[in-house]
This record gives C-alpha cells, sequence and structure tokens, in this order.
C-alpha cells in the first residue's frame, strides 16, 4: 500500500470512528433522524459563515454549522411543543427549509467559489489527503486527518467523563432530572458535538454519509449486546470496518468510497441481523421452530398424562387419534411423537403412546404453571 | 414575467404543470403518512430510490422516465419493507431503522451512480438530477407520464377511500369488520412510494420529503375530516409546485426543488399561525382572554369578601387596598375599568370603588358555582 492509500484509509477510519461515538446516544435516545436533519441544515450555516468569512478553511464554519445544527434541534423541540404537529413531522419540516435556503444562496450567491451542493453532499474522501497541514514549511500530514482526529478526541472526552451522566439521562431523564443532571444539558451539549461532527466529517464523505456512519454502526452493535460500553466499543469496530471495506470496494468498482463505505456499513449490518446470536433473523426463525416444536411435545404429554389410567387410555393414546383430538395431521403428530421419543418422554408401544417419569413430570409441571 | 407567459412560454408551461401535478399527488397522498405517523418514510423512501435509478439504468441502458420511475419504486419499497421488518423483529426502533435505510441505501445509490459515471458511456449524464431535481428538463412526455401515473394513484386513493380512511385511524376495528388490513397497509404503502418517486425528477431525492410532510401538516391545521384534509393538501401542494416554478423561473439562478420546497413551508408557517382554532395566534388570544377573565374574577371575589366584611355593605374600597389582596397578580386598574364598563362597580371619590347590585349578584353567582 502507498502512503497515500494508508493516509485515506487513516481519515475513513477516524471518520467512522468520531462518528460512531456521538451515533449509539443518537440510536438510544431514539433520535436517530435528528442526525439526518442536522448533516443536512449545516449546509445553511456553512454558507452563511462563508459569507462571512469569505475563507473556505476558516474554523469559523464550522463554528456556524454547529450552530445552525443546534438552531435544528432547537427548532424541532419548538414545533413540536406548539403540539400541532408530531415529532417525525417537526423534523421533515425544518431540515428542508433550511437545506433549501442553503442550497439557494449558493446557487444565488457562490455560484464561482469552491462551495457545490454536491461536494457538500457526496464529498470526495479521495481527494483528502491533498489538503495538507503544513506548520513552518514542514508538512505534518493531512489536514482531515487533525481535524477529525480532534473531533474523535473531543468526543471520547466527552463520553468519558460524562459516562454517568449520558449513561442515566439516556434510560432514565425522569431519574437523571430527580438527581439533578440537567438531561437537557447533556443533551444540548450532544446535540452540538453531533453537528461538529457532522461538519467535520461531511466534508470527506458527504452530509448524507455521516448519517450512515452515525447510524448504522451503533443499530449493527445494538443487535449484539445490552452492555453500554461494549457497544460503544463494538460500535466503533464496525464503523472502522465500514471505512476499511468501503475503501477497498469502491477501489474495486473505481467508484466513490463514501458511498462504498455506507454500503459496507449496510452489508455488516445485514450480516449481523441475519447471524447475531440471540437477535439474529436465524436465530429467531431457529428459537421459534424449536418452541414450536417444544410446545406440541408439551401438548402430547399433557394429553397422555390426562387419560393415563382411564378407561379410553387405549384409545386416546394412538397416535393416529391426535389427528382428531389435537387438529394434527399425521406427519405432524409423527414427528412430534418421534421428537418426544428422542427427549425421552414417552415410548411408542406398537402405536400406543406411554409416558415416562420423565414425560409425566414434564405434564405436571406444564399444567401447573 | 406575468401571468400570460405562463400559458405561452412552452419551458415554463411544462415545469409548472410538472410542479403542480407533483404538489397534487404527493400533498394527497403525505396526508395518509402524516396521519398515519409515517412521515419520515418519504425522507427513506425518496434517498433509497437512488440506487433503484442507478439500477435500472444499468440494466436495462434506457433514461425513459417510466423505467426510471419503476427502478426507483421497486428500490423504495423494498427499503419500505426493510424497514418494517426491522422494526418487528428487532428492538431497533423506527427512527433508527429509517436512517439505516435511507443512508445505506442512499449510499449503494452513490457508489453506482458514481460508478455509471465513471464507465465511458454518454448516454449517463442526467441521472444525477435525480439528486437534486432539475424541473427545468421537465418535458411534456415526462408531465405526460407523472399526470398518468398520478392519476392512476389518486383514482386508487377514491377508490379505497373507506379502506384507507379504516386503516388510517382504527385498523383494529377495520380487521373485526373482515377488511384485509395487511394487503390496504401495503397497498396504501405502495401509492405513497409511488407519489414519491414520481415527484423525484423535480425536486430530487432531498427535498421530496418536504413534498409529502409539509402540505399535509399545513392542511392538518385547517380541517378535522379526512376528506378536506386529503384535499386541502393536494391543493397546498400543487399550489406551492406552480407559484415554486413560476418564481424559480422568474429570477435568475433561483433553482425550482429548493423554491418549491420555500413555498410550501411559507404555507405550512401560516397555517400553524392562523388556522382557526389551532393555529397559534389563535390559542395565544384564547390563553389572553382567559388571563384577563381570571383576574377579573379574582377583583370581583375580593370586592365581595370586601363587602361582607363590612358593615356598610356598599362601603367604597380604595385601590390600593384591592392591589394589596391581589397579591402581584396585576392588572387590578383594568379589572376595575372592565368591572366598570359591564356595570358591576362603580367608582366613589375618584379611587376607591364599590360593587353593584349587579356586582354583587354576579359575585354570588360564582361564588355558588365555584363551591359545587
Amino acid at each position: 500500500m502507498s502512503t497515500l492509500q494508508i493516509e485515506i484509509q487513516l481519515i475513513a477510519v477516524v471518520v467512522a470512528a468520531a462518528c460512531a461515538l456521538p451515533g449509539v446516544f443518537l440510536v438510544l435516545r431514539r433520535m436517530a433522524l435528528m442526525s439526518d436533519a442536522i448533516s443536512h441544515a449545516i449546509l445553511l450555516g456553512i454558507v452563511l459563515a462563508f459569507f462571512i468569512t469569505e475563507d473556505l478553511s476558516s474554523p469559523l464554519l464550522i463554528l456556524g454549522a454547529a450552530a445552525m445544527g443546534v438552531l435544528t434541534v432547537t427548532l424541532v423541540e419548538l414545533i413540536v411543543r406548539t403540539r400541532l404537529v408530531k415529532e417525525d413531522a417537526a423534523i421533515g419540516l425544518v431540515f428542508p427549509v433550511l437545506f433549501s435556503i442553503g442550497v439557494i444562496l449558493i446557487s444565488k450567491f457562490a455560484g464561482n467559489v469552491h462551495l457545490d451542493t454536491d461536494a457538500v453532499l457526496l464529498g470526495e474522501l479521495a481527494f483528502a489527503p491533498f489538503d495538507r497541514l503544513v506548520v513552518f514549511g514542514a508538512d505534518l500530514g493531512p489536514r482531515a486527518l487533525y481535524l477529525m482526529g480532534s473531533i474523535l478526541v473531543l468526543n471520547l472526552l466527552f463520553i468519558i467523563i460524562f459516562y454517568k451522566e449520558l449513561k442515566l439521562a439516556t434510560f432514565d431523564a425522569g431519574l437523571a432530572a430527580a438527581l439533578g443532571f440537567v438531561p437537557l444539558v447533556i443533551h444540548y451539549v450532544l446535540m452540538g458535538l453531533v453537528s461538529i461532527t457532522a461538519v467535520g466529517a461531511f466534508d470527506v464523505v458527504g452530509s448524507i454519509l455521516v448519517v450512515a456512519l452515525m447510524i448504522a454502526p451503533p443499530a449493527t452493535a445494538y443487535l449484539l449486546t445490552d452492555r453500554l460500553a461494549r457497544l460503544i466499543g463494538l460500535s466503533v469496530l464496525f464503523g472502522a470496518l465500514s471505512a476499511i471495506g468501503g475503501y477497498w470496494l469502491a477501489r474495486g468498482l473505481d467508484a466513490s468510497i463514501a458511498g462504498a463505505m455506507a454500503t459496507m456499513a449496510g452489508v455488516i449490518f445485514g450480516l449481523v441481523y441475519l447471524l447475531a446470536p440471540d437477535r439474529g433473523l436465524i436465530a429467531i426463525a431457529r428459537r421459534r421452530r424449536r418452541q414450536r416444536w417444544e410446545f406440541a411435545q408439551t401438548m402430547l404429554t399433557i394429553h397422555l398424562l390426562n387419560h393415563e389410567g382411564t378407561l379410553e387410555a387405549v384409545r386416546e393414546s394412538r397416535v393416529e387419534h391426535l389427528r382428531e383430538h389435537m387438529r394434527w395431521d399425521m406427519t405432524f403428530a409423527r414427528r412430534v411423537v418421534r421428537y418426544a421419543e428422542q427427549h425421552g418422554l414417552l415410548r411408542d408401544e406398537g402405536g400406543s403412546l406411554i409416558l415416562t417419569d420423565e414425560g409425566r413430570s414434564l405434564a405436571q409441571r406444564a399444567v401447573v404453571t | 414575467m406575468n401571468l400570460f407567459d405562463l400559458f405561452s412560454d412552452y419551458t415554463l408551461r411544462t415545469v409548472a404543470l410538472g410542479a403542480g401535478v407533483l404538489g397534487l399527488v404527493s400533498g394527497a397522498l403525505g396526508g395518509y403518512a402524516v396521519l398515519r405517523k409515517q412521515a419520515l418514510l418519504g425522507d427513506a423512501v425518496s434517498h433509497a430510490a437512488l440506487p433503484g435509478i442507478a439500477l435500472a439504468f444499468m440494466l436495462t441502458g434506457s433514461k425513459a422516465p417510466l423505467v426510471l420511475v419503476l427502478g426507483a419504486a421497486i428500490a423504495g419499497w423494498l427499503a419500505t419493507l426493510l424497514v418494517i421488518s426491522i422494526v418487528k423483529t428487532t428492538r431497533i426502533k423506527d427512527d433508527s431503522a429509517l436512517g439505516l435505510l435511507l443512508s445505506v441505501f442512499f449510499g449503494f445509490g452513490l457508489m453506482l451512480l458514481t460508478f455509471i459515471q465513471r464507465t465511458p458511456d454518454a448516454a449517463k449524464a442526467g441521472l444525477d438530477k435525480f439528486l437534486f431535481g432539475q424541473a427545468a428538463t421537465l418535458l411534456a412526455s415526462d408531465v405526460l407520464t407523472m399526470s398518468v401515473l398520478g392519476l392512476i394513484v389518486l383514482a386508487l386513493v377514491a377508490l379505497l377511500w373507506k379502506e384507507f380512511k379504516l386503516l388510517t385511524f382504527d385498523p383494529a376495528f377495520g380487521a373485526s369488520l373482515g377488511f384485509r388490513m395487511r394487503f390496504l397497509d401495503v397497498a396504501l404503502t405502495t401509492l405513497i412510494v409511488v407519489a414519491i418517486v414520481v415527484g423525484l425528477q423535480t425536486v430530487g431525492v432531498v427535498l421530496m420529503s418536504a413534498m409529502i410532510v409539509a402540505p399535509a401538516s399545513a392542511a392538518r391545521q385547517w380541517t378535522d375530516r379526512l376528506a378536506v384534509m386529503i384535499g386541502l393538501a393536494g391543493l397546498f401542494g400543487a399550489l406551492a409546485g406552480v407559484s415554486g416554478a413560476v418564481i424559480s423561473s422568474s429570477t435568475t439562478q433561483l433553482p425550482t426543488g429548493p423554491t418549491i420546497v420555500l413555498s410550501i413551508s411559507v404555507l405550512v408557517f401560516f397555517s400553524l399561525c392562523l388556522a382557526p382554532n389551532r393555529g397559534l395566534v389563535w390559542s395565544w388570544a384564547r390563553r389572553q382572554r382567559n388571563k384577563r377573565q381570571l383576574r377579573v374574577d379574582s377583583v370581583l371575589g375580593d370586592l365581595f369578601t370586601l363587602a361582607q366584611q363590612h358593615r356598610d355593605a356598599n362601603h367604597a374600597h380604595s385601590i390600593s387596598v384591592l392591589r394589596a389582596m391581589n397579591a402581584g397578580r396585576g392588572g387590578v386598574k383594568r379589572s376595575l375599568d372592565e368591572m366598570r364598563r359591564l356595570g358591576w362597580v362603580q367608582q366613589v371619590n375618584g379611587h376607591e370603588y364599590a360593587l353593584t347590585q349587579l356586582g354583587r349578584a354576579e359575585a354570588e353567582k360564582k361564588m355558588s358555582q365555584s363551591e359545587v
């Protein structure tokens, strides 16, 4: 690998990690779509700040964009508080307006500067390493790496320092308020961080893929663990995997790296969604099937227990009778009998089913509970 | 630029007509999306449509609107079903599922688009107009396709009116009546998807969600009846579409999609503020009136208490006494003026007030009401 390739991947991994950190809390707090709103609305912030500074590399752009992100959140909450529209509709009302104003300002007044909407939406990671940070003539590496590195550190520090507060405000806002932790402040600081991260990252991966990197890795990790610390760790891991996988996918196809990163994030989610132990689709389907057999076998033992030692016992314990009594078809009934036999719950003596001690105790337990 | 141009200028007429049709269809269908709390489904579907457009082009090599719209609809529909199944089978909530599908599908579409653009094929150009929409490139044939699709969608809504109403407000009741709610759910979602992809070429994937949410949110403020709301939403959408197209064509360098979105947002703003009953201005005025009423009642009560404690019931009391009793709630003078206008008090020697016969009766009535 050339230095260029390593640098691109390094930037990609740092961006993915920086996005995944606040993303975890967005997913947990059911505010995932706020990242969508913020990442669109920051365009207006960038444009306005650019009109003031007339410099695309000014740090003021980041501040302007972050302020716009917080403004978006505030506007959404104001509209929700009127109770005239629901929260999702409020999000859907606010960000298109801000984004539209941004697009109009760009096309009307900034037509000849390097600030076009395509770049904002799509980003171009492949060019990021060419923008070097040069201090006193010394080349220190790509500027994006330093920018996103600082944002990553900022996010990390915030989560480490306020871990307890974040956890409490996320899972039990009422208790957090009662204990005096002011969940509202945590909320706004978090939204500010989401905005700053989105601004830093949009330059590299574009605004909509910021959403992919914020939501997909935490959503994937959420299928695998119940512990917050592990959730954060896994999210960063999945983000980094999407970044590196996406880079090589894009190289193979000669396509947009950012798009490929989002695609990889989706592929990883898909795999985990299918294969996750306990919560994956396959695990769920297998559990359902097992429950179906277990339920049927329990029903069978109860049925046999009911008639054990009575006059009808001979008739009731025939396999063929199950079709009438349980409304099972013959193949299913035979399979249930075999399943129960394998588990040592009954014996099949010439078509007549006899409960074992184990089967009897299972039936008794099932009836009692 | 005048109204005459709207009928004579071919491009403007086409664009305005296209934007109007788009607004009408997405507004009407958006009504259902908003009522069913699926407002952001539009956002997800429009973003998710991108890979469908790219794949449809890659597979057929055609840029015919019908082919691309079909691809978009299939992709958008698939994304919707995935969102629903993820929410149903995992503990991931709908917001995360929407965000996930929206961004991943969009990213995938973007990857395909860049892949197409780097292949040496001249026909590739024009696919990226779906990103932001280019109403100016609409042809009469595009508008015809949009209108036919839109007409089919609206006709189906009219045909299944009762069923969709049940689905929106009380699906459990509908199921108990023997309607196949699962099927209707998928049918309505499909119609919403079609309404969204029809508009993509005009306003683009990013802003299409606004065309679903905004007209319906505006219309919701004016009425509590479904038929009126759907009709109004369609009307608002069409109005915003036509006016956005006209405004953007009369000004240089004003992109159509964002202008349409801003037009509809202005409508939303006015509806939120001014709609009868629900409007913010009216509810504010109502609150002020209630506050004033409460203040008048409290001063009346105070005067009544004083009159009862005094030997002479008609003795006038100074306003400063009333102010002291009022405990800082304020507006004592204004309340007294109001009561004098109603004939409940009379002013004696400048700034002393006494209850009149009428005022005493009113106070007694209010006292007995509050005791009940």
